[in-house]
C-alpha cells in the first residue's frame, strides 16, 4: 500500500479512538453524577436519619423535630391523586385503545396527552388555584390531591394504551367468538392481559408526583402541625424540603436533607419495582 | 359486580337451546340490560378520553383569564419590559423569559452533545452484559424528583463553583476581550450558570435515553454494509446511524429542551431570584418557574397574582411549542419504524 492510503487509514483510527474515548468518558462523566448526587443524599440524609423523623412533628426554628406531618401529608396527597387520576386515565386509555384505535378523537388525545405529560408542573399549580383555590377562598389539601391527579391522568392513559395496544387481537376475537359483549371483553380479559403493565403505569405515575413539589406550592400550601383535614393546608415532604432547605438554620437544612433522602428512596423503589414488574411480564 | 356478570353470561349461553316464551323474554330482558351496560361503558371511556381534551383547554383558558387584568394593563409591552416592581405594581417579564432561555440554552450545550455520545457508547461500543445496567442507571437518574437536584445544587454544587469554576472563568475568560461581560462580576455561586448546569446533569438522562431509542431503531443491515465496506464505529455512527436518527434525535432534544424550560425546583434553589437582565452569565437572574415559585404565595393584589399568572401562560405557551414540535418529530420517526 502507498504511503497517502497509509496516512489516511492512520487518521481515520485516531478519529474513531478520539471519538470513541470521549463517548466512554461522556459516560463515565453522566454516570459520575449519579454517584455524586446520590452519595451526597445519602451522606447527609442518613446523618440526620433517627426515628424521630418518623415520630415527630415538623420543629419550629431552633428546636428539633421529625417530619412526621409532612410524611404523613405526602402519603394523603399521593393516595387520593392516584384515586383521582387512575380511573379517569384508565378509561381514556381503554378507548383509544379499544374503541376508538384509528379515530380522529384519539390522535388528537394522544397528541394532547403527551403535551400534558411533559407540561411544567408549576403550570398545572397555578391551573389549579385559579379553579379551586381562588373559588373557595382559601388553600387546601384537596387542592393539592386535585393538582397531582393532572400529573397522574396523561402517565396512566399513556401506559394503559401502550398494554392494551400489546395485547393480541387473537384474544378480543376469541372472545368476541363466544358472544361477549365488548365491554366486558374489555374488563375480563384485555385488563386482565395487560394488568402487570397496567400497574407499572399506575407505580410509576406514584414515583413521578411523590417528588413533584411545584404544582403544591400553591394549592396545598404547607403546614407546621398535624392535620387531617382535607379542607385546610396539608404539609408534604417536598414542599417541607424547599421550605427548610432555604432558611438559614441548620436543624431544618438537615431534616430537608433526611426529607430528600426519603422521598429519592421512596421514588427509587417505586421504578424498580416497576421495572422488575414489566421485564418479568416481558419474559413470560 | 363481576361475579354477578358472570353468572348472567353463563346463564345465556346454558339456555341458548330453550324454546319457550318465558325464557326467551328473559333472555331478551338479559340481552338488552347487557347492551345496555354496554354502550354505557363506550360512553364512559369516550368521555375520559374528551376529558384529557377538556384538562389541556381548561389549563388555557384558567391561565388566561387569571392572567386577564395584567394582559388589559401592560399589553405587549409586558414581553419587553425589564421592570418588576411589586410597590408600584409596574411588572415585565424581560429578565424571567432572558434567564429561561439562557438557563436552558446553557444546559442543552452540555447535555445533548454528552447525551449523543453516551448513547453512542451504549449503543455501539459497550460491551452487552453492560448495556443494561447503565442504561438502567441513566433511566433512575431521569426519575430522581428535580428537588432532589436542586437542594444539592444549593448545598454541594453552588459552593463548589464559587471556590473552582468561577474564580476560574472570571481569571481566564473574563479578562478575553469580546466576552469579558459575560464573566464579569464577583462569584457567588449561585447564578445563571449554575442553574444551566444543574438543569444540564437533569435534562442528559432524557436526552441520553432517546437518543439510544432511536439509535437502536436503525435496521442492523444498515450498519453492517457500512461496517462491512470498512467503515469505523465512529464513521458509521456519524454517516449512517445519525443521518438515518436525525429527525428522532432532533425530536429528543426538544423534548429535553421543554423540561429545561419548564424545570422549576431545581432552578428556584440556584438562580437567586434577581429581576435584571445582565449580560454575566456568573450574575444571579430569575427564570419564569422560580419567579412564579418564589413569589405567588406571597404576591399581594390582583396586579401581582395576575402578572405572576401571565408569567406562566408565556411558560406555558413555549413549551407547548417546543413540545408540539418534538412529538411531531417523533411521529415522524415512528411512523418510519412502523
Amino acid at each position: 500500500m502507498s504511503r497517502a492510503t497509509d496516512k489516511i487509514y492512520a487518521g481515520r483510527r485516531r478519529t474513531n479512538a478520539v471519538t470513541m474515548g470521549l463517548s466512554l468518558a461522556a459516560t463515565a462523566f453522566g454516570l459520575g453524577w449519579l454517584v455524586l448526587i446520590l452519595g451526597t443524599l445519602l451522606w447527609e440524609g442518613f446523618s440526620g436519619l433517627s426515628l424521630r423523623v418518623f415520630t415527630e412533628m415538623t420543629p419550629p426554628p431552633g428546636a428539633s423535630g421529625g417530619l412526621l406531618n409532612a410524611i404523613m401529608g405526602s402519603l394523603v396527597l399521593t393516595f387520593l391523586a392516584v384515586l383521582i387520576g387512575t380511573p379517569i386515565g384508565i378509561l381514556a386509555g381503554t378507548y383509544m385503545a379499544e374503541y376508538g384505535r384509528h379515530s380522529q378523537l384519539s390522535s388528537i388525545v394522544r397528541f394532547i396527552n403527551d403535551i400534558l405529560l411533559s407540561a411544567p408542573s408549576i403550570v398545572i399549580g397555578l391551573f389549579i388555584y385559579e379553579v379551586m383555590v381562588y373559588p373557595m377562598g382559601h388553600f387546601s389539601g384537596w387542592a393539592g390531591a386535585v393538582a397531582l391527579s393532572v400529573i397522574v391522568i396523561p402517565v396512566v392513559v399513556r401506559t394503559t394504551e401502550d398494554m392494551l395496544m400489546l395485547v393480541p387481537d387473537t384474544l378480543r376475537e376469541a372472545a368476541a367468538s363466544i358472544g361477549l359483549p365488548r365491554s366486558l371483553m374489555i374488563i375480563r380479559i384485555a385488563y386482565r392481559a395487560a394488568k402487570a403493565g397496567m400497574i407499572t403505569g399506575v407505580l410509576l405515575a406514584v414515583a413521578r408526583i411523590s417528588g413533584e413539589t411545584a404544582p403544591l406550592l400553591f394549592t396545598a400550601l404547607n403546614n407546621q402541625f398535624w392535620s387531617t383535614n382535607m379542607n385546610a393546608p396539608v404539609a408534604s415532604l417536598p414542599v417541607v424540603i424547599f421550605q427548610f432547605a432555604l432558611s438559614p438554620y441548620k436543624d431544618w437544612q438537615a431534616l430537608a436533607w433526611t426529607g430528600a433522602l426519603i422521598i429519592t428512596l421512596a421514588v427509587l423503589a417505586l421504578s424498580i419495582t416497576a421495572r422488575a414488574l414489566s421485564s418479568s411480564r416481558k419474559q413470560s | 359486580m363481576q361475579s354477578a356478570g358472570r353468572r348472567k353470561v353463563a346463564d345465556l349461553a346454558l339456555q341458548g337451546g330453550a324454546i319457550g316464551s318465558g325464557v326467551a323474554a328473559e333472555r331478551s330482558r338479559a340481552l338488552s340490560k347487557l347492551k345496555l351496560g354496554d354502550s354505557a361503558f363506550r360512553h364512559l371511556t369516550r368521555a375520559a378520553a374528551v376529558f384529557v381534551l377538556l384538562l389541556l383547554s381548561g389549563v388555557i383558558l384558567s391561565l388566561v383569564i387569571g392572567s386577564w387584568p395584567a394582559l388589559v394593563k401592560f399589553g405587549a409591552g409586558f414581553l419587553v419590559s425589564e421592570r418588576w416592581n411589586p410597590v408600584t405594581e409596574n411588572f415585565g417579564a424581560l429578565a424571567p423569559i432572558y434567564g429561561t432561555v439562557v438557563t436552558s440554552l446553557i444546559a442543552m450545550l452540555i447535555a445533548v452533545p454528552v447525551g449523543l455520545m453516551i448513547a453512542m457508547f451504549l449503543t455501539e461500543l459497550c460491551p452487552q452484559w453492560l448495556r443494561r445496567p447503565i442504561g438502567i442507571a441513566i433511566e433512575l437518574l431521569a426519575g430522581i424528583p428535580s428537588i432532589i437536584y436542586g437542594i444539592w445544587g444549593l448545598f454541594v454544587f453552588a459552593p463548589f463553583l464559587q471556590e473552582t469554576l468561577q474564580p476560574f472563568l472570571i481569571s481566564t475568560l473574563g479578562e478575553v476581550p469580546g466576552i469579558a461581560p459575560m464573566f464579569a462580576g464577583p462569584p457567588y455561586g449561585i447564578g445563571v450558570l449554575t442553574a444551566g448546569l444543574i438543569l444540564a446533569i437533569m435534562v442528559l438522562p432524557f436526552v441520553t435515553s432517546i437518543s439510544r431509542d432511536v439509535f437502536e431503531a436503525v435496521p442492523p443491515v444498515l450498519k453492517e454494509a457500512a461496517y462491512g465496506v470498512g467503515c469505523t464505529t465512529w464513521e458509521v455512527v456519524r454517516y449512517v446511524v445519525l443521518p438515518y436518527t436525525r429527525v428522532g434525535v432532533i425530536g429528543g432534544v426538544m423534548l429535553g429542551l421543554g423540561r429545561a424550560l419548564g424545570e422549576t425546583m431545581a432552578v428556584t434553589f440556584v438562580i437567586g431570584n434577581a429581576h435584571k437582565v445582565s449580560a454575566s452569565l456568573i450574575a444571579p437572574g430569575t427564570t419564569i418557574s422560580a419567579t412564579i415559585a418564589n413569589e405567588f404565595t406571597e404576591a399581594v393584589g390582583d396586579i401581582y397574582t395576575s402578572s405572576l399568572i401571565l408569567l406562566g401562560l408565556i411558560l406555558f405557551v413555549i413549551t407547548f411549542i417546543v413540545l408540539s414540535f418534538a412529538r411531531y418529530l417523533l411521529m415522524r420517526i415512528e411512523r418510519r419504524i412502523g
